[in-house]
């Protein structure tokens, strides 16, 4: 059992004014098999927090600690914290002109895995996985994110969640721009990891709609940078009827 | 187009146009001649010279002859053609050698006085060569100078790859002159691939004739300074003309092409894209695009586009496209141009995939230059770029710039 552990987390940004302050002290131990919702506000910090736990240049942590089954994940490169078992779904998936998926998803399976898969099997993998997420087929010859709808992108997200097998997903927003077929086909996908590899899960989301299809074990308020209030599935229910409101008045105060 | 000239023998400078020759305006009307004289050294206030480094090309501004020693010629020839092809030598004044070829700088004036045997490249009417024509050349020294007059001449309705490649080091003033007769397919693949020490200028002068193509790619990945200047003229009704470049330019190296699509003929067609990846202390690379579309071209379709990527800070690349039409009855025509810094957002995506930093870098930068590479249909020199960009991406320079390390 793997355990992602983070410790009083403190991160800022580098913008042009200077450091910004985002994330206030956050504690949170995610492990395989456990969905842990993070829910909040626009501009609470949710994604500065999957950023930092994939290591972006951008985002330094200023005190705090992660660890990942004991090791310091702070002192690993973003390529070994993948390597180690880490991955981060992506709110905005970048474009990379000229580079197919096909070539793309067998680069990173060969780097995950130390050795290029058997081209028989992996092809088969990648086919079946883009079928359950219906993806057309002509999909793998074109490049990387380029020209894909956002609804497009998400579902290329949870295709190498499924093919590169993580022990931890951090899913930023994967339900936002989504319909509710594609929404249906992109929580089977995450499903699926969950019951075939036992993967542990960061769910974050602004809304509660797609915890109606990735049952969370734990939900956690996020705002202004840290966690306000955790509880069980009951505490997304309620955010449902009263929304962020209850939460932002403190702050507002501060 | 009708009267074949071979050399004219007035000195003084010419202009397609008539009338006096005052203020150059259109590309078209550059002055071209025979006479070295004409041109003068450079002072880089020229048009075609403001970006160039004059010091280090002054070698090539000299009437110098070719520092050939006995069995050790300063630039090697080695020429590999398919059965067919005619490889023969033409003295200036002997046809086709000035059929179409203009001087139009200092350095094309000196190789077309100094080159006393040119190379003729003969592919026969109705030819189609399934091999390439191989011509190689390779330096034997960076001090020593070479002067070269190639004439590739694809007769009517032939079909043929020749690849002119250069290696090694040399002081190389070069001028090749391409007919491509009515109904004939030519690609021409220049290959730069010197040492770091070599300078090299070289004019391509292109004349394709009526529904005939020529697909011309300039590929710039080594020497010192390298100035490739393509001009092609689409004479022919119905000619098309594909121009593409890619070129890759480390530390210390000055890649240059002035690129000049001429649309003559009725219903031509044109694409220009030139690639540029930079990287390291100043790097340098200069592209200058034009395209004329003639008062005759009625119906033309024409695009262009110069493209850079700049992997470091301290590499620079200027690009100026130009487009002049002067008949309003055209299909279309456009032109564009865009240097961008490498995109570290992209580097993070691949890297949180597991993908280490330097593969990541090599990923991206081949995804921007595979839009030419692919166009390339040479196994060999595909394979060359390959190890190329393996080799330019590979380097310690580079691990520490834009690190997604935190
Ligand atoms: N790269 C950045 N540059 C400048 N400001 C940023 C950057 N990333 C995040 N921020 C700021 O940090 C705050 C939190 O942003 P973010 O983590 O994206 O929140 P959320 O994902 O919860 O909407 C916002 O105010 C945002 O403007
Ligand atoms: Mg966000």
């Amino acid at each position: 059992m793997a355990t992602l552990q983070i410790t009083d987390l403190h991160v800022s940004v580098t913008t042009e004014q200077g450091e910004r302050p985002i994330l206030k002290g956050v504690t949170l131990t995610i492990s395989s098999g456990e969905t842990h919702a993070i829910m909040g506000p626009n501009g609470s910090g949710k994604s500065t927090l999957a950023y930092t736990i994939a290591g972006h240049p951008k985002y330094t942590v200023t005190s705090g600690a992660i660890t990942f089954d004991g090791e310091d994940v702070l002192a690993l490169s973003v390529d070994e914290r993948a390597r180690a078992g880490l991955f981060l779904a992506m709110q905005y998936p970048v474009e990379i002109p000229g580079v197919t998926v096909t070539n793309f998803l067998r680069t990173a399976k060969t780097s995950i895995a130390g050795e290029a898969p058997a081209i028989r099997g992996w092809s088969k993998e990648v086919k079946e996985s883009m079928e359950a997420l219906r993806m057309d087929p002509a999909f793998a010859q074109r490049n990387v994110n380029e020209g894909f709808s956002g609804g497009e992108k998400k579902r290329h997200e949870i295709l190498q969640l499924e093919l590169l097998k993580p022990t931890i997903a951090v899913l930023d927003e994967t339900d936002s721009g989504l319909d509710v077929d594609a929404l249906r086909i992109v929580a089977d996908g995450v499903n699926r990891a969950r019951e075939n590899t036992g993967l542990g899960v960061m769910l974050i989301t602004h809304y509660t709609r797609i915890l109606n299809y990735i049952k969370p074990d734990f939900v956690h308020v996020f705002v202004d940078g840290r966690i306000a209030e955790q509880g069980g599935p009951e505490l997304a229910d309620r955010l449902e009827q009263e929304g962020y409101d209850r939460f932002l008045e403190p702050a507002k105060v501060e | 187009m009708a009267s074949v000239a071979i050399e004219p023998a007035q000195h003084g400078l010419v202009a397609h146009s008539d009338g006096p020759v005052v203020p150059v305006q259109t590309r078209d009307e550059r002055p071209t001649s025979f006479d070295p004289a004409d041109f003068g050294v450079p002072t880089g206030l020229e048009v075609n010279w403001r970006f160039a480094p004059l010091g280090r090309l002054a070698p090539l501004f000299e009437a110098l002859p070719a520092d050939d020693r006995p069995d050790d010629p300063a630039v090697v020839f080695e020429i590999i053609a398919p059965d067919g092809v005619v490889a023969s030598p033409l003295a200036r004044g002997t046809a086709p050698r000035g059929e179409i070829f203009r001087p139009e700088d200092l350095p094309s004036a000196l190789a077309w006085q100094l080159c006393d045997d040119a190379l003729h490249l003969t592919v026969p009417a109705d030819a189609e060569l399934a091999d390439r024509v191989r011509v190689r050349m390779h330096g034997n020294g960076a001090h020593r100078r070479s002067n070269a007059h190639i004439v590739i001449e694809a007769k009517e309705n032939s079909r043929a790859t020749v690849v002119l490649g250069h290696t090694g080091s040399a002081q190389f003033a070069e001028n090749v002159e391409i007919i491509v007769r009515d109904g004939a397919h030519l690609t021409v693949i220049a290959v730069q691939d010197w040492e770091d020490d070599a300078i090299h200028a070289s004019l391509h002068q292109a004349r394709v004739d009526r529904d005939a193509s020529l697909k011309h790619i300039v590929v710039s990945i080594g020497g010192g300074v390298v100035r490739v200047n393509p001009t092609v003229r689409l004479a022919g009704a119905g000619s098309q003309g594909e121009l593409f470049g890619l070129s890759f330019a480390d530390a210390g190296q000055h890649l240059e092409n002035q690129v000049f699509l001429h649309h003559e003929g009725p219903h031509t067609t044109g694409d220009v894209l030139y690639k540029g990846a930079l990287q390291g202390e100043s790097a340098r690379t200069v592209w200058i695009g034009d395209v004329l579309i003639g008062h005759e071209a009625v119906g033309t379709n024409t695009y262009e586009a110069n493209r850079n990527l700049v992997l470091t800070p301290g590499a620079r690349a200027d690009s100026i496209p130009n487009l002049e039409i002067e008949t309003g009855q055209i299909l279309g025509a456009g032109h564009a141009s865009a240097t961008g810094r490498f995109d570290d957002e992209q580097v993070f995506y691949l890297t949180s995939r597991g993908i280490t930093e330097v593969e990541a870098r090599r990923l991206v930068v081949r995804g921007f230059l595979n839009e030419i590479v692919q166009k390339i249909d040479d196994e060999e020199l595909r394979s060359r770029l390959e190890a190329v960009i393996e080799e330019e991406l590979a380097g310690e320079g580079l691990s520490g710039e834009g690190a997604a390390r935190s």
